[in-house]
């Protein structure tokens, strides 16, 4: 067991855990931060998306001990204010919704380093996260309103 | 426990008793019979059970209570939408909530599902449409009266809109809310029949386009909570190393080595596979890692299963003139059809064993009592009374003491009509005494896998001189799904396989001779409900090779099939409307273009792929897809567009990737990596329409899935020449067709 420290959502966190613990179960069981979904535990979903120093993160390929000290935003670090979430319920994009805060997260690094994407360009940035409903489409739909409103 | 939506939180630590602290109003506690369960005193708080589908609270809030399952098909908007409907309710100010399992209450009455809470099929609209729109109108009724008889007015003289009872003449107007602070439910509530029912044209809810799912904002906000989510104060977590193949038990298991990791207390070894309990799901999902298990496989039917290995067996039986079979569709005389006709085509189609692969790993909490004869379960399931019967089963106990607390589901698409990891959690808290957290891995989630089943088809067709279809015959080998989903409804049905055989019939072709039969294969795989069941493989079969029947015949596949479905209008209408759309009779360049037709449980549908394909890998592109519906009657038309672009994916994925091998019994996939599904860069332009009618409402949760695979099989024979006749459409399947 050891002892780290982080922010998460803007606030200060420590955490007692093994430090190989994924930062996902730390997030989720720990914190009780359960926006961010567990898929398949190697990186190869992107539902656990979250973001680290304000890069998309897959949060269950990343030991506690490699954040310490850093900035972790999960989807409820959003506050439900980001144009992107306000895109997603414009256009109705989940349906299950379980991979959603995921896309989400993926989503906003996108549109933050990148005002006006291409479809391409949001193709190529959201390959990594699947949706198993298929909202695709809506998803597209959504990051563009988003950059249109935002 | 109840769970209300427009909060979005869900505070597991309050409540294990199923309590509910309601608002002070009036409960209806109508059941789908229309009986009422006796007068309620006005402001009484709601208590103990959740029995009734709608309430009224003094401030005008109404929830209303959805008895489906939400995996994303939307029914917790839908449902109660339509209750709403005839209540003349303010949506604005309703509430919904999931009910608990107890099908009495809460059953289906759907052909398909005769009395069963479970959600499945695409019927939970069909079915519960007019008994909610009854319930509505109902409740409705009760407020009315309450109204006339407080004011000493004709019943007849008063109206309804937005949540207000109205009376015209003395331009008095009374919100419910204000109702139900004088009125009482009477103990024999007032009859209520579909003369009361509102009129379509007279809808104020139902069909608007501005109407969103109520689920939406909390699964854009990361608020929604599923089973995983879940927390009960003094938890264990448990991961389980499933048993690889049914009836396999471990026999050697390395528990000292396992015991060894940080925050692991217990490793038992049961039936269905090795659980490992611990303090966190860090530890437990790392025991998994660490088990090294030998299995003893003499129970296990699987054992030593290759499907490779057996396909030469599927093929001799798909000929096989003596083979036993069980007649899903009959038509004329199929064999002297075919023998007497001028010219006869055959085929053999193929598809592979798929996953579901819903993105939340299959998952539950469950507390036993400390004496062992009641329990509380939390999980998001599309068959919570099949979770009360079998754990009362095993708790020795009835179904009424098992409490499950249904959750949204992360994708349930047929995988969750089966709830073994609410038994195995359950089981698990009996055995440690606490309240247990169970978490499957990926990796387990596809161990445990109850796949489509490997199929196999033989098909026949014979045309006449002038190139008509007369004699059709189509074979189905493969395991029977009822016989390990629905064993009660196999047995009972004489071993008739409902869910799949669904499409194997040709009720809507003018074919005058049909004979559509299936075999049996026994080979103990866990074979199960896969979104749109036996019509997902036996349409791919029956359209593609229809395609080449009418190639045959010298005819193209679109004038083939609106000919055959010349007696049926509505199939005829999906058909040329989808021809119209995609503009299928323009030829394009470098591209194909295939059409395919499916109903699916009264929902009609067409579909048209255009596709090109790169003759150096084999890998299929599929550029448009077109779909159109006939639906009925649309609820919600954004749900609908939604759901269909929602299956036509779904259907993209399976028809060109998905699949897995089974050697020895066991799963050849583990995760993504080796069991890949469809990502964003490979989705088509999809185009979507909807012929709406004020027909009643049929399905739309699978249908899109269906004409996909088809379509792209027959659009790539138009662009290449090849016929594709084995799903998954795998570049490498395809390269192998280009190359014969």
């Amino acid at each position: 067991m050891t002892s780290i420290e982080f922010t998460v959502n803007g606030k200060a966190a420590a955490v007692e855990a093994e430090a190989d613990t994924p930062l996902l179960w730390i997030v989720r069981e720990h914190l009780k931060l359960t926006g961010t979904k567990f898929g398949c535990g190697s990186g190869k979903c992107g539902a656990c998306t979250v973001h680290i120093d304000d890069k998309a993160i897959r949060s269950c390929r990343v030991a506690l001990w490699k954040v310490a000290g850093k900035k972790v935003t999960t989807i409820e670090g959003l506050n439900g204010k980001h144009p992107l979430q306000k895109a997603w319920i414009a256009e109705q994009v989940p349906q299950c919704g379980y991979c959603q805060s995921g896309q989400i997260m993926q989503a906003a690094t996108l549109l933050a380093t990148n005002k006006k994407p291409t479809r391409e360009q949001i193709v190529a940035h959201m390959d990594g996260n699947i949706c198993r409903c298929g909202t695709y489409p809506r998803i597209v739909r959504a990051i563009q309103r988003a950059a249109r409103e935002a | 426990m109840t769970m209300h939506i427009k909060n979005g939180s869900l505070d597991t630590s309050i409540s294990r008793r199923g309590f509910v602290s309601g608002a002070a109003g009036l409960t209806f506690a109508f059941t789908l019979g229309g009986l009422g369960r006796g007068a309620m005193a006005l402001g009484a708080t709601q208590q103990t059970k959740f029995n009734a589908f709608v309430s009224i609270a003094v401030d005008n809030t109404i929830t209303i209570v959805c008895p489906a399952a939400e995996m994303g098909q939307g029914v917790l908007t839908s449902l109660p939408l339509i209750l709403a409907e005839e209540l003349d309710a303010d949506w604005s100010k309703v509430t919904t909530e999931f009910a608990p399992a107890d099908p009495k209450l809460y059953g289906n009455p759907h052909r398909v599902l005769h009395g069963a809470q479970v959600t499945a099929a695409s019927v939970s609209v069909p079915g519960y449409f007019m008994p909610l729109r009854m319930a509505g109108a109902q409740a409705r009724k009760v407020l009315l009266d309450a109204v006339a008889e407080k004011w000493k007015v004709p019943v007849a003289e008063l109206t309804t809109s937005n949540s207000t009872v109205i009376h015209r003449k003395s331009k008095r107007r009374i919100s419910y809310g204000d109702v139900v602070t004088f009125a009482t439910i009477p103990a024999e509530p007032p009859k209520v029949s579909e003369a009361d029912l509102k009129k379509p044209s007279q809808f104020k809810l139902i069909g608007r386009k501005d109407i969103g799912r109520v689920d939406v904002p909390l699964k854009a906000t990361g608020t929604a909570t599923y089973g995983i989510d879940v927390q009960v104060p003094g938890m264990v977590y448990a991961s389980v190393l499933q048993s690889p193949m049914e009836g396999a038990k471990p026999k050697d298991v390395n528990i000292p080595d396992v015991m060894k990791i940080a925050g692991i207390t217990k490793v038992i070894p049961l039936p269905f596979g090795v659980a490992v309990i611990g303090d966190s799901v860090e530890a437990t999902h790392a025991g998994m890692k660490a088990l090294k298990v030998t299995w003893d496989e003499s129970g296990a039917e699987a054992a030593g299963f290759d499907s490779e290995k057996a396909k030469a067996d599927y093929v001799a039986k798909g000929q096989d003139p003596n083979a036993q079979t069980i007649v899903e569709y009959k038509a004329g005389d199929a064999a002297a059809g075919i023998s007497s006709a001028a010219k006869s085509v055959e085929a053999a189609y193929w598809s592979e064993y798929a996953y579901h692969a819903q993105m939340e790993p299959m998952n539950a909490v469950a507390q036993v009592s400390e004496d062992g004869t009641s329990a509380d379960v939390w999980t998001g399931t599309q068959a919570g009374a099949v979770a009360s019967t079998i754990i009362s089963g095993i708790l020795k106990t009835t179904p009424d003491k098992i409490r499950v607390h249904q959750q949204f589901l992360g994708g349930a698409y047929g995988r969750r009509t089966w709830p073994d990891a609410a038994i195995q959690a359950t089981i698990l808290s009996n055995i440690t005494k606490k309240p247990v957290k169970l978490i499957l891995t990926r990796e387990e989630d596809l161990a445990a896998a109850r796949p489509r089943p490997m199929t196999h088809h033989a098909l026949k067709a014979g045309l006449d001189a002038k190139g008509n279809l007369v004699a059709w015959h189509h074979r189905l080998v493969s395991e029977n799904v009822d016989a390990v989903a629905v064993p009660p409804r196999f047995k009972a049905s004489g071993g008739k396989d409902y869910i799949g055989a669904r499409g194997l019939d040709q009720a809507f072709y003018g074919i005058p001779n049909v004979l559509a039969e299936y075999t049996r294969e026994i080979r103990g795989m866990r074979v199960h409900n896969w979104r749109a069941i036996g019509s997902g493989y036996n349409k791919f079969a029956a359209e593609a090779f229809l395609d080449e029947v009418a190639a045959a015949a010298g005819k193209d596949p679109l004038t083939f099939r609106l000919g055959l479905t010349k007696d049926k209008p509505r199939a005829n209408a999906v058909i040329k409307a989808v021809a119209e759309m995609s503009d299928f009779t323009r030829k394009r360049s470098d591209h194909g273009m295939g059409i395919a037709f499916s109903d699916y449980h009264d929902t009609l549908s067409a579909g048209v792929a255009e596709v090109s394909v790169d003759t150096t890998t084999g890998k299929i592109k599929v550029h448009n897809y077109w779909l159109v519906v006939d639906p009925g009657m649309v609820i919600q038309p954004d749900n609908v567009h939604a759901q269909m672009e929602s299956s036509v994916i779904y259907g993209l994925s399976a028809a060109l990737i998905e699949q897995f091998a089974v050697k020895d019994g066991i799963v050849q996939a583990s995760n993504f990596d080796n069991y890949p599904v469809i990502r964003m860069s490979d989705v088509p332009e999809i185009h979507t329409k909807i012929i709406a009618s004020d027909n009643p409402p049929t399905g739309m949760g699978e249908i899109g899935v269906i004409t996909v695979a088809p379509a792209i099989a027959n659009a790539t024979f138009q662009l290449t020449g090849k016929r594709l006749r084995h799903i998954p459409m795998t570049a490498e399947r395809v390269q192998a067709a280009l190359k014969a």
